[in-house]
């Protein structure tokens, strides 16, 4: 899993069935540090409501997202299982 | 998932079965600025879209699960078409 920061909401009415209704967000990767790493992503919102501005935990593997979204075989590889109070660091 | 914008078509007469019927698109990957983001990749379509539309594409294995129970040999695939992206802070 990755932190995530919220950036953006999307809007896509075309989309594959098994995303219907689902919250789609556009999430900055960052480190524990909240520096940016690397290029935004799409993320499935898994039922933690996660919005913009909000630190976020991502998990980036299609079966886990599948699970969080609630439906099998989703054609997703990103989905926000939990919004992170805070990290501490040694 | 990603955001990308599809940029053309590939046409392939000799293909793995599993590929038939299947629109092979070519998608430029972006940053939700729009800026180019890494080398052009050939996907499969799952929602119905075309040329200079901007989409969102998912990687590895998922790609080929919109098109269950057809078993599909695709590592790309756009599950949606996006409307717009609100990033305006809330």
């Amino acid at each position: 899993m990755i932190l995530g920061c919220v950036t953006g909401v999307v809007v896509a009415t075309a989309k594959h069935y098994k995303l219907e209704g689902r919250k789609l967000l556009l999430v900055q990767p960052i480190g524990p540090e909240g520096d940016a790493r690397g290029v935004p992503m799409l993320a499935v919102d898994g039922g933690v409501d996660a919005g913009e501005g909000d630190r976020v935990l991502v998990v980036q593997e299609g079966k886990c997202a599948s699970m969080v979204s609630g439906r099998a075989d989703s054609p997703l590889d990103a989905a926000i299982v939990a919004v992170v109070d805070a990290v501490e660091l040694e | 998932m990603l955001l990308a914008k599809v940029v053309g078509t590939v046409v392939a007469t000799v293909k793995d079965p599993g590929l038939a019927g299947q629109k092979l698109l070519v998608i430029q990957p972006l940053t939700p600025s729009g800026e180019p983001n890494g080398p052009q990749l050939v996907a499969l379509d799952a929602v119905g879209v075309g040329v200079s539309e901007r989409v969102f594409y998912v990687c590895g294995k998922e790609a080929s699960f919109p098109f269950l129970p057809d078993h599909v040999p695709a590592d790309a695939g756009i599950v949606g078409k996006v409307d717009t992206i609100d990033q305006g802070r809330s």
